[in-house]
């Protein structure tokens, strides 16, 4: 991994020598107004030290000029931080259309890995470099965090929803993974590895894991065990709306609001039901909570996804 | 000061006895009742400190099993944060000047000001009993659903605690609010007010405002722990993530309840130790109020990861980025106050110069925070642990140890050894910066906080920050020792060892019951230094 005292992170993706490079930045500024104010602290308190018992200071009361020259002089600094802060931000949570999806479930204390294919892995994460991946994250229990300092990426892991973080890994190369939320007694325990490898050799490692079938193939047979596919049908006869092309489409709901139909939507659906009932259907449909564990869930939305009505 | 035969005795003094402490309504008695009780929640808070520091010198979790450190970081959090630095300068300095600054006899409801300290020490003793039958492993933040669903520790009478000594805070605040509003002494207007003044005043506005959020918070989470109401909890329709809005509403304002106060204490003393008018004395004011206001704004800082709408974010980062601005304008003005002053070099100069530099860097590294890209590499590492400890700690216990050593001897009539005062504010300025540099880089290393165990690379780092702690511990202990044992010389204190101006300073060292002989009447701006020289000049 990295020597045995390091002083700075390997930067291992895209994004990490942008974020190095906004550090740099603050530090600089940072510095330069720490050591201009300690120097003129002292300076100023040797200088004027006091050579008499009864000596006074000098009668000053204060300077608009001055006053505005250090609001205006910070102001103006601060907000450079903000938009390139901001900036990044926006790049870290938008991630490219072209993005591989990784679907990564934490629970205590460990991190579960489903990869396209339907490979598994636990708490390490197998990625080619260059290309971007997407990672999708659920929990199973309490709030965890997925967190590669060497690819300057996090993301909490929030029970009850799925978020996303994505990165284009640049170095071959191992690197942490740190559980950054605390969530209970060993996590600290709840660490494991990144393995970036070159596109060729993640190809052989995925094609020599056993699996037992792609998340959406896995996802269409839990749409049949879980009897899904008796109301959900793929004409109106359905007690459920169908579910073609639902993913990315505005869904009407009985109390008049309209919402985007993404992952955590579909999430919510399966899991409460009845929080968000679709128009002109009845709130029948039984709650999925504790039948289905968030591995099983990301399944079925991965399954769902691809529904499209027949042409 | 004219010595007469019938001289009002101290309040030290008059009346005598245990009960007479216990049942005291003089704010001074129950300012020092409040120094006494913080001090020992620190030093149990500096224990579980000691603690994370010994086990974190290896990278193994060989010191304490997983379960005790975890209670360990959980303690020293809550101790410090709700038994310490939210009460320190507010009860302690503030109880005890904040009247006398007025011209006041007393705060305007003596009888609450006592109830807020039984309130304080009924809510540490609930949350001391939590740490007897076994510990609280939440972390500070009690963050659901791990503190309402899979903590099974006693969670529930550590909240009750601090929903309790929350109520203490609110009181004080409200008895500072009246009392500032309505028993200055005649000719003592806004403007003439001392800083310490505005910024107590300013600190109440953020006590009375944010304190209850904190309270129905945990209320909450108790009606979901006990009724099942879904608020927080997933699985019954809940939001973990509301439960961080709600808790850092409160709580980010409750770092400026715990830095308010101390810049209101560097602003007394940079004027005193330079004997001159601080520069921009309305920009000083006004922006320990733009700090209150503007802080009650910026809590989704701390939630840049946490799944928040990323707009949402951008709202709290702009506003975190506006902040800074008021902070660098106080330092920017305790630095001009220093031009052409008469500086001493007595031990207060000592904590003003370490707050300065110790604040500089806390205030600084808030801006790598507040930037969203960079915060998303940083949260919950290390780097977060030394900038809110560089906040804390450097700034505020900073100011609150410079507040101590400066108002000591009107406090207690006595006067502590000087060369022992400028040792310890050293040893406490090297060591802290010694315990808490390494872990900003560590934190950019990537070391996450609260971890137990973590890889050997992140050693060397550790064992320096740990060394550092010891040095510090030694300069706070130091610092006790010596003004323990100052109680038990003779009263040698002046009036006004320090040839300061403001009220405080023209009554006796201690002062009497009733502060004030002859109501006091204001006739000047606060450190009128320059003016009180010519006047002597013409005598």
């Amino acid at each position: 991994m990295q020597s045995t005292f390091p002083l700075f992170p390997q930067a291992a993706s895209s994004v990490a020598s942008e974020v190095d490079l906004l550090y740099f930045f603050i530090l600089a500024v940072s510095a330069f107004f720490a050591i201009l104010v300690s120097a003129l602290v002292v300076f100023f308190a040797v200088k004027y030290r006091r050579r008499h018992p009864d000596e006074v200071g000098h009668d000053i009361h204060g300077s608009i000029a001055l006053e505005l020259l250090w609001c205006v002089i910070p102001f103006v600094l601060a907000m450079v931080m903000f938009f390139w802060g901001a900036s990044l931000y926006f790049t870290l949570a938008r991630p490219p259309a072209d993005a591989m999806d990784i679907f990564v479930v934490g629970k205590q204390w460990m991190w579960k890995v489903q990869h396209p294919s339907g490979v598994r892995e636990i708490n390490e994460l197998h990625v080619p470099i260059g290309r971007p991946v997407r990672i999708t994250l659920g929990s199973e229990d309490v709030l965890h965090d997925y967190y590669i300092p060497a690819f300057r990426v996090k993301m909490d892991a929030v029970p009850g929803k799925l978020t996303t973080m994505w990165f284009t890994a640049t170095k071959v190369g191992t690197y942490h993974i740190f559980c950054a939320e605390y969530c209970g007694t060993q996590h600290s325990g709840m660490i494991g590895q990144v393995i970036a490898m070159e596109p060729q050799d993640y190809e052989a490692w995925i094609g020599g894991g056993r699996t037992t079938g792609t998340a959406v193939e896995n996802g269409e047979r839990l749409f049949t065990t879980m009897a899904c596919i008796t109301c959900h049908k793929t004409d109106t006869s359905g007690r459920g709306p169908i579910l073609s092309d639902v993913f990315g489409s505005t869904v009407d709901l009985q109390d008049g609001r309209q919402v985007v139909a993404d992952e955590n939507y579909l999430r919510e659906s399966i899991m409460n039901p009845q929080a968000k009932v679709v128009r002109e259907f009845q709130p029948i449909m039984p709650t999925f909570q504790g039948t289905l564990s968030e591995e099983n869930l990301l399944q079925l939305i991965a399954y769902i996804k691809t529904l499209k009505a027949p042409q | 000061m004219n010595h007469a035969v019938n001289e009002p005795r101290s309040y030290l003094d008059a009346p005598y006895g245990v009960a007479s402490w216990l049942l005291t309504k003089d704010h001074k008695r129950i300012a020092l009742l409040y120094l006494i009780s913080i001090t020992v929640f620190f030093l149990i808070g500096a224990l579980f400190a000691a603690g994370i520091r010994a086990e974190l010198m290896t990278p193994e979790g060989d010191l304490f099993t997983a379960d005790m450190y975890n209670k360990l970081f959980t303690l020293h959090g809550v101790v410090m944060v709700f038994f310490f630095l939210i009460p320190s300068i507010p009860a302690t300095l503030g109880n005890f000047l904040v009247p006398i600054m007025c011209g006041a006899k007393d705060l305007a409801f003596p009888k609450i000001n006592l109830l807020s300290w039984y309130l304080y020490l009924i809510g540490a003793t609930l949350t001391l009993g939590a740490v007897f039958m076994g510990g609280v492993d939440t972390g500070w933040t009690f963050y659901t659903p791990y503190s309402s669903m899979a903590s099974n520790t006693n969670v529930t009478l550590a909240a009750v605690g601090v929903f309790i000594a929350g109520f203490s805070s609110i009181l004080t605040g409200f008895n500072f609010v009246v009392t500032i509003h309505r028993m200055r002494a005649p000719g003592l207007t806004w403007f003439r007010m001392p800083l310490f003044l505005w910024a107590m005043y300013a600190t109440s506005l953020v006590m009375i405002l944010g304190t209850p959020v904190v309270a129905i918070t945990l209320l909450m989470v108790g009606a979901e722990a006990a009724l099942g109401f879904g608020i927080f909890d997933p699985r019954v329709g809940g939001d973990p993530v509301l439960f961080q809005h709600l808790f850092w509403f409160y709580s980010h304002p409750a770092v400026y309840i715990m830095i308010l106060p101390g810049m209101g204490v560097i602003s007394e003393l940079v004027a005193a130790v330079s004997r001159k008018q601080i520069f921009g004395y309305s920009f000083v004011a006004y922006s320990s109020l733009a700090i209150a206001i503007i802080g009650f704004l910026v809590w989704g800082h701390h939630m840049f990861v946490s799944s928040q709408s990323i707009y949402a974010g951008l709202v709290f980062s702009i506003i975190t980025m506006i902040v800074a601005v008021p902070s660098a304008v106080k330092t920017f003005n305790w630095t001009a106050t220093l031009y052409r002053g008469s500086i001493t070099w007595e031990s207060p100069t000592y904590w003003v110069i370490g707050f300065i530099g110790l604040f500089l860097v806390g205030g600084l590294t808030g801006l790598f925070l507040g930037a969203m890209g960079l915060d998303v590499h940083l949260h919950d590492t290390y780097f977060v642990v030394a900038h809110f400890h560089y906040i804390m700690v450097g700034g505020g216990v900073m100011a609150f140890l410079g507040g101590v050593h400066f108002w000591w001897p009107k406090m207690t009539g006595r006067t502590y050894p000087e060369t022992l005062g400028k040792i310890s504010a050293v040893l406490v300025f090297v060591g802290f910066n010694l315990t808490f540099l390494p872990q900003f880089v560590v934190g950019y290393l990537g070391m996450p906080r609260r971890y137990h165990a973590y890889p050997e690379e992140f050693q060397i780092l550790n064992v320096v920050s740990t060394g550092g702690a010891s040095v510090l511990g030694i300069g706070y202990l130091l610092i006790i020792g010596y003004l323990v044992a100052s109680m038990f010389k003779p009263r040698n204190a002046t009036a006004n060892p320090w040839g300061a101006t403001g009220l405080e300073w023209d009554i006796p060292s201690p002062p009497t019951t009733f502060n004030f002989e002859i109501d006091p009447v204001v006739t000047e701006d606060a450190y009128n230094y320059a003016g009180r020289a010519q006047k002597t000049g013409d005598n």
